[in-house]
């Protein structure tokens, strides 16, 4: 089921540094808030200024009441440093809520993300109240403040920074076999790098339950026009990121 | 709306205003239908449409530049089996001007192509022989002025609907293109197609994008596209869709004033998802302003003293 779509300029209420150049931005954007699952994404754009295209970012929290939405991002180049320049009052302008979301329809999911792929799995976390457990992945423990977000959320937390800095050292994907071996989970949702996701797609399907994975490519519209973001499917058609995913199941589009 | 002041025809075609969207920048119309009034834009150029399916260049297809984006999709499509039996009829509901743009790999291909097309549904067809992100043909066919004229005669001769050939800015005469495309019997000619451009990784000597060169668009090219739009509108008779660049209705009444007939928004589409419907209003608002009673009253007037 496709959402209603908005394209609408929100005022932003705060920026905070959450680590080295990694934000949190929040908004007031009640139309989006009101409408927004998890997996899915807003455009944001720049008003004025140098920046030409919208940048695709997750939605890592969205407060139906207050009319909020949350954005975590990491600054990569020009219109991610430029959104961490703004300042609470600033404007963006937002499109969206954009493309399918993770299921929902799970009793006990696991789930599995890196670095800023961890950031639509927060909101997926706070909508299953306590159901999920997550397993993260960071580069080191100066960027592990995730924990902390997703504490009041998931019954369970574990972690591996690629430094060992914090938890097990190493990549996450390494402790799911570990993780899935009681059969208590009934599917896998991940985010992150692809790799990270191929290997969290293969070891679900080995301990035989489903996963979820949510894709990166770089795209100009969003609405499944410019044909920027299409992917080959394993069915031999083709899926366009923005509008067929960003979530699919894994068997959708890994070999 | 006060209707009237934007209405036009052209090339035969009746358009409730001169406001188009371009190729490969809207999809079919259907993707954008919640941000704008499908049935108020002359009509909607469709994605490049090819003989067979089409999967598109490997890699990264798309980049920004300072004011404008490289991208090289590749023509990804369907194919016109699929865009006739599925994607028309579909569009349907939508009572929009649907303007084919078609691709072929020989000239053979664009009459054929020109001939399925030639249903109920399908406003005209516009001849894409610019795309510079396929090997096979577009290019040589854009740059040629006898073989852009084959391809225009091809495809009249197998249909009845209005052909609008679109030229490519990547020549050195675009007035000797215009003027072979002409001659050949095309209804009507759109530019500007995107300029040929390439970006280089300094971090890791690659190019950026998959195809190592792409099609730029965007702000960056509406100097260009207005320049060529003005050379070509004095220099022929059938009507000039223009389109670069454009990304407000200042930047529309100036091609107006350069000589087109009609606009095509492109690029602003993925900036602003109503941005066709912007300008629409602004022109409406600029007119009654301006006093004047039709968009045709600003069509070539620039004033040179
Ligand atoms: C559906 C989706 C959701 C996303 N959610 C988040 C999120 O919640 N938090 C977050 O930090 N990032 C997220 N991203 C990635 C984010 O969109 C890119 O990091 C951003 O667009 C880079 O823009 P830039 O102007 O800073 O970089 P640019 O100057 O455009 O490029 C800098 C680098 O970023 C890479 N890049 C450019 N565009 C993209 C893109 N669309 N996707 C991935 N890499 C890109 C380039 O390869 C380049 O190396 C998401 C991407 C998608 C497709
Ligand atoms: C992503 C993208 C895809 C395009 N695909 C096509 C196409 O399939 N056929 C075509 O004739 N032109 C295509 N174009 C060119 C546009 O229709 C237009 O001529 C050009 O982008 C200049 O206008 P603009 O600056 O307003 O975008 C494409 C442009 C972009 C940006």
């Amino acid at each position: 089921m496709d959402l209603p779509k908005f394209s609408l300029d929100a005022e932003i209420l705060s920026q905070e540094q959450m680590a080295e150049n990694v934000y949190r931005m929040t908004v007031h954007c009640p139309q989006i808030a009101g409408v927004a699952q998890p997996g899915t994404f807003v455009q944001m754009r720049l008003l004025g200024g140098d920046v030409l295209l919208r940048r695709p970012l997750g939605i890592a929290e969205a407060e139906r009441e207050k009319g909020t939405l949350s954005f975590l991002y990491r600054v990569l180049g020009k219109g991610t440093a430029a959104f961490s320049r703004l300042r609470p009052g600033a404007q963006v302008n937002l499109l969206g809520p954009l493309g399918h979301g993770f299921c929902m329809d799970l009793h006990r999911p696991l789930l599995v993300g890196g670095g800023m792929g961890l950031s639509p799995l927060l909101f997926y976390a706070r909508c299953m109240e306590k159901r999920a457990d997550v397993l993260m992945g960071g580069r080191h423990a100066g960027e592990m403040f995730w924990t902390e977000l997703f504490k009041p959320y998931v019954s369970k937390s574990y972690l591996a920074t690629d430094d060992g800095s914090l938890g097990s050292k190493g990549f996450a994907v390494s402790l799911l076999p570990k993780l899935l071996e009681k059969g208590e989970y009934d599917a896998v949702i991940a985010c992150g790098p692809e790799i990270m996701m191929e290997r969290a797609a293969e070891m679900a399907k080995a301990a035989g339950i489903p996963c979820q994975v949510s894709l990166e490519k770089r795209m100009a519209c969003g609405l499944g026009a410019c044909l920027s973001c299409s992917v080959d499917a394993s069915d031999g058609t083709r899926k366009k990121v923005c509008k067929d995913g960003p979530v699919f199941w894994a068997e959708e589009v890994f070999p | 709306m006060n209707g009237g002041l934007l209405k036009t025809e052209l090339a035969g075609i009746s358009m409730n205003t001169p406001v188009l969207t371009a190729s490969g920048t809207f999809g079919f119309g259907e993707e954008f239908a919640e941000f704008v009034d499908l049935s108020l834009l002359g009509g909607v150029m469709v994605k490049g449409t090819t003989r067979k399916p089409r999967r598109g260049n490997a890699g990264v297809r798309i980049a920004e530049t300072p004011s404008g984006m490289l991208n090289c999709i590749g023509l990804e499509n369907p194919g016109v089996d699929v865009f006739l039996q599925e994607t028309l009829p579909r569009l349907m509901p939508y009572h929009m001007n649907v303007i084919v743009n078609i691709s072929g790999t020989t000239v053979e291909e664009y009459g054929v192509l020109a001939e399925m097309l030639d249903v109920p549904g399908v406003a005209a067809i516009e001849l894409n022989v610019s795309c510079p992100n396929v090997k096979d043909g577009g290019i040589v066919f854009g740059t040629d002025p006898k073989a852009a004229a084959s391809v225009v005669k091809a495809a009249k001769k197998w249909t009845k609907k209005p052909v609008i050939l679109k030229l490519s800015p990547n020549v050195t005469d675009i007035v000797l293109m215009a003027k072979a495309v002409e001659a050949a019997g095309a209804d009507a000619i759109s530019l500007i197609n995107t300029l040929l451009g390439m970006e280089i990784d300094i971090h890791t000597w690659r190019p950026t994008l998959g195809n190592i060169t792409g099609g730029l668009s965007g702000p960056c090219v509406k100097p260009v596209a207005l320049r060529m739009v003005w050379q070509v509108a004095q220099n022929v008779k059938v009507p000039v869709i223009g389109m670069g660049g454009i990304a407000s209705w200042q930047d529309a009444v100036e091609f107006f004033l350069a000589g087109a007939s009609a606009v095509a928004v492109g690029t602003a589409n993925f900036v602003n998802p109503h941005a066709a419907m912007d300008i629409i209003r602004g022109l409406e608002a600029y007119l009654q302003e301006k006093k004047l009673g039709s968009i045709r009253e600003l069509v070539g007037k620039m004033d040179c003293g």
